[in-house]
């Protein structure tokens, strides 16, 4: 299991680079520059040297290449350009906390919800329960966060005024963020689970649990469950990884002042350090959700080992 | 000998879309201490449905509909879901076809069979119930008990995972023990092995078994008596060599010969056509569409009973005093 584990971080690592490569070559392909182009045009030739100096741009392109893995190296990801002398992961951990807060919240409330509402729909297939699930499973998949968003802040926000909108000071603005963004993962986890439930209900060791003299409620706790969720946590992956990575639509109806609008900011402004800074931040995240899944995975199913040195 | 276990004039319909099935009709059969009776007949006879109907574990769709089913007297079917729970697994215990399948992936085998001392031993301390275990491990023949009793079933084969279904089922020495076709899914040698343990261990438990297959070797293997059943219904029931050397309905005459003798260098003699349908059963003897014998009256009316000596009888026309004047 450790050994592993630590081959998986030395893949990660090896992508991490081969991504922050690729982002950076392409980086510099995009059109324009950081600076307002007509301001920059109209200084004198040596005061535009001295600023293409300071942000380290006068080099040549493989030369700010080898200086930034260098730093990254060093842990230092450079200076914001629009954000002039703060440090890209200051910029990046101080908009990190919006995002991972509502993210979090949002991946808690659809793991919770979209379970319950999977476990009882299978349980009592074909009952009312049973229906409005796959109602809220369609409407989850179909709807738009955006929308979700949008109505919510309509009507909860400003028609019925129960809850701030348009703010970020304190737990309470996070609460229709939240909703709005979990209704997808919510939808997404009721229908898998509720599928994998009747799978599993139909298996011949729930008869078997049954023949033993188990109740209906130890079938349903120590057999059917676990046996559920474990292609669920296989969707955990990619869900964790969309809601806490910061929805530019939800942050942006909002106006929360999370990841998702400062990443789509730095690329329209050419900030380089931080596009790059964030890219390498969304992918390590993104490799270690997916290498965290497949551990919880193996620790749920003991048909899947990790590695060789497990086997008798 | 005591009846442990008497099923009367049992009925199981099931529901479905296209109407109603009606998988056992009117079965009646007896089970005694220590006995291990057979129940024979093709895929899709009522079987396993009157074995589940036993047990109650029938399928959501699937109801008693008339009958009793009597342990030790008392009518199990009148019996509420908690008490059936108490008897399951206790009383009355069933393994399955499947060992592949009938054991839960995700659960270390000794837990899966301490489960049922859980329940039904109550006064057993952890240690005890452990110790238990791997006792049973032990006597159905699992080596390396203490080393297995941490293991998940994909890490036995299937021939060990029926071994632990076995032991899963004896774990509270139950009065019956049902197997449904415990050794259609192993090969052939393991069945041989199974079938061994099985006989070995009724002789150590005195456990009355009922052994559901349509496999006439094992028949001959292991059972005392037999009840073959055809479109859901017995026709025909025995003691195995009355079954074997006078069989007395033609289905059961016809599932003899069908029978590949050893060097038998003639071709297969199957029974022609397919059993009906049971969603609009035949009025008369099921069998009647496919016998080599039929008469108007078979396809009309049921045949009852006739006793064909001490305790073997069978549901046949041709059993009749008047079938030979036709």
């Amino acid at each position: 299991m450790a050994r592993y584990i630590v081959k998986r971080l030395i893949y990660i690592v090896v992508t991490l680079w081969v991504i922050t490569t690729c982002t950076f070559f392409l980086m510099k392909k995009l059109p324009g520059t950081p600076f307002d182009p007509e301001r920059f045009a109209s200084m004198p030739q040596a005061q535009q040297e001295k600023v293409l100096e300071m942000y380290g741009l006068n080099d040549p392109v493989p030369v700010q290449y080898v200086k930034y893995l260098g730093n990254m190296l060093r842990g230092d990801l450079g200076t914001s350009f629009t954000y002039v002398n703060q440090p890209v992961t200051g910029i990046i951990t101080s908009r990190l906390g919006p995002s991972f807060l509502i993210g979090a919240q949002a991946v808690l409330i659809g793991l919770a919800i979209g379970l319950i509402l999977g476990i009882l729909a299978a349980w009592h297939h074909n009952s009312g329960i049973d229906a409005i699930t796959m109602i809220i499973a369609v409407l989850g998949v179909s709807v738009p966060n955006f929308v979700m968003a949008a109505l919510l802040q309509y009507f909860v926000g400003l028609k019925w005024g129960i809850l701030p909108i348009g703010f970020w000071t304190n737990w309470k603005c996070s609460i229709l963020p939240t909703i709005a963004l979990s209704f997808s993962a919510t939808a997404m986890v009721a229908r898998f689970m509720r599928t994998e439930m009747l799978d599993v209900l139909n298996q011949d060791y729930i008869v078997t649990a049954k023949a033993k003299g188990l109740s209906q409620m130890r079938i349903l706790m120590f057999h059917a469950i676990r046996n559920s969720i474990i292609p669920v946590v296989t969707i955990l992956g990619p869900i964790v990884i969309n809601l806490m990575t910061g929805s530019l639509a939800v942050e942006s109806v909002y106006s929360i002042p999370g990841i998702g609008s400062l990443f789509v900011d730095c690329i329209k402004g050419n900030d380089y350090p931080v596009i790059m800074g964030i890219t390498v931040f969304y992918a390590s995240f993104y490799m270690l959700v997916i290498l965290l899944v497949d551990i919880i995975y193996s620790l749920i199913d003991p048909r899947i080992r990790l590695s060789k040195e497990q086997e008798d | 000998m005591e009846n442990v276990l008497e099923v009367k004039n049992l009925v199981v319909d099931i529901r479905t879309q296209k109407g109603i099935i009606h998988a056992v009709r009117d079965v009646s059969f007896s089970l005694r201490q220590g006995e291990t009776l057979a129940v024979v007949g093709e895929s899709g006879c009522g079987k396993s449905m009157t074995m589940k109907a036993v047990m109650q574990i029938l399928p959501k769709n699937a109801r008693i509909t008339d009958g009793q089913v009597l342990f030790h007297g008392k009518d199990l079917s009148k019996y509420s879901d908690r008490r059936m729970e108490k008897l399951r697994g206790s009383d009355i215990s069933m393994i399955f076809q499947d060992p592949m399948t009938s054991l839960n992936p995700t659960m270390k085998i000794g837990k899966q069979i301490e489960e049922v001392l859980k329940l039904h031993r109550k006064e057993m301390t952890p240690d005890e119930r452990r110790k238990r275990v791997v006792e049973l491990l032990d006597l159905v023949g699992i080596s390396n008990p203490e080393t297995r009793y941490g293991q998940y079933p994909h890490q036995l084969s299937g021939g060990q995972r029926q071994r632990v279904d076995i032991a899963m089922a004896l774990a509270c020495d139950p009065d019956v023990l049902i197997a449904d076709e415990p050794t259609t899914a192993l090969d052939v040698t393991i069945q041989a092995q199974i079938l061994d343990l099985m006989r070995e261990l009724q002789k150590k438990v005195r456990t009355s078994i009922i052994i559901i297959t349509h496999n006439l070797g094992v028949v001959a293997n292991i059972a005392d008596r037999v009840a073959v059943m055809y479109g859901g219904k017995i026709v025909e029931t025995g003691d195995v060599r009355d079954i074997f050397y006078s069989p007395a309905h033609e289905y059961t005459k016809a599932l003899l010969d069908s029978i590949p003798g050893a060097g038998d260098k003639e071709r297969l003699h199957p029974i022609p056509g397919t059993p009906p349908g049971l969603m609009k059963p035949p009025a008369g003897c099921p069998f009647a569409a496919r016998c080599r014998q039929t008469m108007e009256v078979c396809e009309k009316f049921m045949p009852d009973f006739y006793d064909q000596g001490t305790a073997h009888r069978a549901a046949c026309w041709m059993l009749d005093p008047r079938a030979k004047e036709a």
